[in-house]
């Protein structure tokens, strides 16, 4: 029953796969690539259930701090063209 | 008050994630947790704002009213998707925040983009930009019943 | 037991079914904002059924404080994602494809019509 969770989550990866290559925006492609991320993590739970090792999440957990920190600094580099950009300098 | 509670949660986090109960992992939580209390005072992220504790009692009333609202919510999002025709009314609008405090604010235009099927865009002072799948949704928000509910719960209810 | 395990599984196959949803939708819908909403639908109802379900499986252990963990990291840093991808968006000056554009509400010496009105065509 596990393995059908995990089949399930597969597709759904792929689908979004999909999303990532075709674009067209290169918005799309970013929420696509977190999608993909977030997938990752459910993943690798239920993955570590069907293996019968639950300390995968653990894993999990760190890819969901790294994750979000790796699509804000692509937002932020995006919009701002600098990671180290202040928003309060805009108003200064 | 605030730090010492702040360190406490710290610390029982430290143990709820290693679950292990050696004298040298003991210590080595408190002395992490030491230090991420110093660093926190250091750059002054113990407040009101970024650790709210007066508000986890309304917390815990507040989440499972949200926690409906994102099933409901989601239920429509679903249905719009699987719809052989696919006629959704994407819509945008701008609200009124009612809260006083900026963690009001925040927690009501999370609590929006938390709900599938609206997501806020932009902030400006009290005024929120909102994007929704369906014009239901935006006018739901627009007749204010979530906003009257964030507001009870920033003032602890 | 047995009537527990059952609801897990109802509960972990409902979290697939809206996985499944969310990632077909962001296939289907239009523009990247709708396509947004789909994903929060994986966020949010597919992770959290899904985790509700594992959570029972657990039972009463530190794997279920930790999956506890992994879900309030999602519910808490989807919609700031969510968030920071709209308003990224909006100010590259990516349009909506909008069926209507209430946005000029507020602008009537500040009274709001009422919720009912007709908005503004765009």
């Amino acid at each position: 029953m596990f393995a059908a969770a995990v089949l399930a989550v597969i597709a759904a990866l792929v689908l979004v796969v999909v999303r990532v290559l075709k674009g067209p925006t290169l918005f799309d492609r970013v929420l696509a690539g977190n999608t993909v991320g977030t997938l990752a993590i459910i993943l690798l739970t239920v993955l570590g259930f069907l293996n019968g090792r639950p300390e995968w999440i653990d894993i999990a957990l760190t890819y969901g701090v790294l994750n979000l920190i790796g699509t804000l600094a692509i937002l932020k580099f995006v919009r701002h063209g600098d990671l180290a950009h202040d928003a309060g300098e805009d108003r200064a | 008050m605030r730090v010492i509670s702040f360190g406490v949660i710290l610390y029982l986090f430290w143990l709820a994630l290693s679950g292990y109960f050696k004298p040298f992992l003991l210590i080595g939580g408190l002395l992490s947790t030491l230090f991420v209390l110093y660093t926190a005072r250091r750059m002054k992220l113990i407040d009101a704002e970024s650790y709210p504790a007066h508000l986890f009692p309304a917390a815990s009333t507040y989440w499972p009213w949200l926690l409906w609202e994102i099933i409901k919510a989601g239920w429509a999002v679903t249905k719009a998707v699987l719809r052989p025709k696919l006629d959704i009314t994407p819509t945008m609008t701008r609200v009124i925040a009612t809260q006083t405090t900026p963690a009001g604010i925040a927690t009501y235009g999370n609590s929006i983009t938390l709900t599938p099927g609206t997501i806020t865009t932009g902030v400006d002072g009290n005024i929120l930009t909102v994007h929704a799948l369906e014009r239901g949704g935006a006018v739901d928000l627009e007749e204010g019943g979530m906003d009257a509910r964030v507001s009870r719960f920033e003032k602890g209810g | 037991m047995i009537l527990l395990d059952a609801a897990s599984w109802l509960l972990i196959l409902a979290g697939c079914f809206f996985i499944l949803v969310g990632a077909f939708g962001l296939l289907r819908l239009p523009d990247v904002f709708t396509r947004a909403h789909s994903a929060s639908l994986i966020d949010t109802l597919g992770a959290g059924f899904l985790f509700a379900g594992l959570m029972i499986q657990a039972g009463f252990t530190q794997v279920t404080l930790k999956l506890l963990f992994v879900l309030l990291l999602l519910f808490f840093t989807g919609p700031v994602i969510t968030h920071a991808l709209a308003q990224a968006a909006l100010q590259i000056g990516l349009k909506p494809k909008l069926a209507e554009d209430r946005r000029g509400r507020l602008d009537e010496a500040g009274t709001a019509p009422a919720p009912d009105g007709q908005g503004r065509p765009s």
